[in-house]
């Protein structure tokens, strides 16, 4: 059972309080976006072998959205993190790559 | 290769079994290929062998990281079913699972094909007209399946349930000509064909890059070296992403779990395989009498080859509503595949950014019932360098384009 921290009510909840809403930080493009872009938002997924950085929402609980940051091997939790950000936060990304050396860091 | 009879059983048992001969080689890989495919699971050995077979390609290698049929091949729940809603699923699930039929004949080694019949039952209202609407569709697309009610279901599944605690069972669409096969067998067969044509199936290699030059792969290099070939076929399931990105192109697609659990053998008692995709379990019977249960998809992507204990709870559940007979077996196994979901949960046979690289993937949680036609579309389209009639839907660019083939809704749990 996947057990996350929600950083917006504390709470430390379990996998069926949660519901997963996929990749996090992805640029959103609108209507006037070109083909690739558009096509590229909606469907090309980062789908890593590793470190993941994704969007839940603690739906059975507070009912607000966050971010975690996940192994999708080993499923081990790096942490969670407020969804009011545009990047995971610097001492997060420190913290994984002490754990991870070889992750090549965050991307857009 | 020697073919396997009757006369040769009688022929070895005369003998001490002595001169039975190993059902494929393990061959050190050679410098290049024409053609080299990533992945000797179903998908790829089929691919491999309908080259040869139907275009006379047969300079081949088949590469795979952990052993032949070791990944999703070995852990699905071996249905076999072509009822789907859209033309062109229903076009190459209905291609595999006519080759199905001869298969064993084919490739001279039992693969167990066994068509009892598949029924998914109709649960609620909005399942009765969705299924009676495939009901309609598989009647054009000259697909056998009927819409049968809850008499005919209760005959021919006697443990069901009809007034369980949540849904009543209401009708079915029925297939009688789908059913199971023997998954290892498959691969097997499928990889003694192969190596009879001569192709090499080379098997703990890892494919860790990929050699380009001018837009085109020359080679892959691998653990054992580096391997040249003229094209390249990526069949590789839930890895397809990891792939794709040594290759330099991302795809539509996410990995998740998905779980399946075998219970002890009993002794007979359902010669069909029911489906409940609005309770979410699905359930039939092996040979050896143990009870073959599919369970969930995972909501996150997820690598580990193991998913999450309360979706085995919910399958169970769901099983126990169904079939109450069931509800004191023990389980004996459980395990998670990897599959790669796409987002209109159709696969992807399609030519790649790579001028001379093919992918086939996206197969998600219905891989095993479309290996023949999979296998043969992706051949067609390796051999001739354009998709043919199978694999034509099932493109790439189908996601820049808005042209889904939304088998999601049509699908459910059970794919």
């Amino acid at each position: 059972m996947l057990i996350l921290t929600c950083p917006n009510c504390g709470v430390v909840a379990d996998e069926t309080d949660l519901h997963g809403g996929g990749e996090a930080h992805i640029t959103r493009f609108g209507a006037d976006a070109s083909e690739g872009d558009f096509e590229s938002y909606l469907f090309h997924k980062k789908n890593p072998r590793g470190v993941h950085f994704e969007r839940w929402r603690h739906v059975y609980g507070c009912g607000k959205w966050f971010h975690a940051a996940r192994d999708t091997v080993t499923l081990e939790v790096f942490g969670t993190y407020s969804a009011q950000t545009l990047t995971p936060p610097k001492a997060l990304q420190n913290k994984i790559k002490k754990k991870r050396p070889d992750w090549e860091g965050f991307k857009k | 290769m020697k073919r396997y009879s009757a006369f040769a059983i009688a022929r070895e048992a005369a003998r001490y079994h002595s001169g039975w001969e190993r059902a494929w080689r393990s061959p050190e890989p050679k410098k290049s290929y024409d053609v080299v495919i990533v992945g000797a699971g179903g998908h790829g050995l089929a691919t491999a062998y309908y080259l040869g077979k139907n275009h006379g390609i047969t300079n081949v290698a088949i590469i795979e990281k952990g052993w032949l049929g070791g990944g999703n091949t070995g852990r699905n729940t071996t249905i076999i079913r072509s009822n789907y809603l859209q033309d062109e699923s229903a076009a190459i699930y209905e291609k595999a699972r006519s080759l199905y039929e001869n298969l064993s004949q084919e490739l001279n080694y039992n693969v167990m094909f066994s068509p009892r019949g598949v029924m998914m039952l109709a649960q609620t209202e909005h399942e009765i007209r969705g299924y009676k609407r495939t009901e309609h569709a598989n009647r054009l697309q000259g697909i056998e399946t009927r819409f049968i009610g809850p008499k005919e279901v209760k005959k021919l599944v006697p443990i069901i349930e009809l007034n369980g605690p949540r849904y009543p069972v209401l009708g079915a669409l029925w297939q009688p000509r789908g059913g199971t096969a023997r998954h290892d067998a498959v691969a097997w067969g499928y990889a003694r064909a192969c190596s009879d044509m001569g192709m090499d199936i080379i098997q703990q290699t890892e494919v860790t890059g990929i050699k380009q030059a001018r837009g085109k792969v020359t080679g892959v290099e691998t653990t054992r070296g580096v391997i040249a070939c003229k094209k390249l076929g990526m069949v590789v399931a839930g890895h397809s992403g990891v792939l794709a990105d040594m290759a330099g192109f991302r795809l539509p697609i996410e990995s998740v779990s998905l779980q399946a659990l075998v219970s002890e053998p009993i002794k007979p008692c359902m010669d069909v395989v029911v489906m409940a995709n609005t309770v979410h379990g699905y359930m039939s019977q092996s040979d050896k009498g143990e009870m073959v249960i599919g369970g969930g998809a995972d909501g996150f992507n997820n690598y580990s080859q193991r998913g999450s204990f309360h979706h085995l709870e919910e399958t169970v559940r769901a099983l126990i509503e169904t079939f109450p007979i069931v509800s004191r077996l023990k389980m004996l196994r459980h395990w998670g595949g990897i599959v790669d979901m796409t987002g209109d949960r159709s696969p992807i046979i399609s030519k790649t950014p790579l001028g001379n690289t093919f992918i086939n993937c996206g197969w998600g949680t219905g891989g095993f019932k479309s290996i023949p036609g999979s296998g043969w579309a992706m051949a067609e389209m390796m051999a001739t360098g354009e998709p043919g009639d199978l694999a034509a839907g099932f493109g790439l660019d189908r996601f820049r384009e808005g042209r889904f083939i939304d088998e999601s809704v049509a699908a459910g749990v059970a794919h």
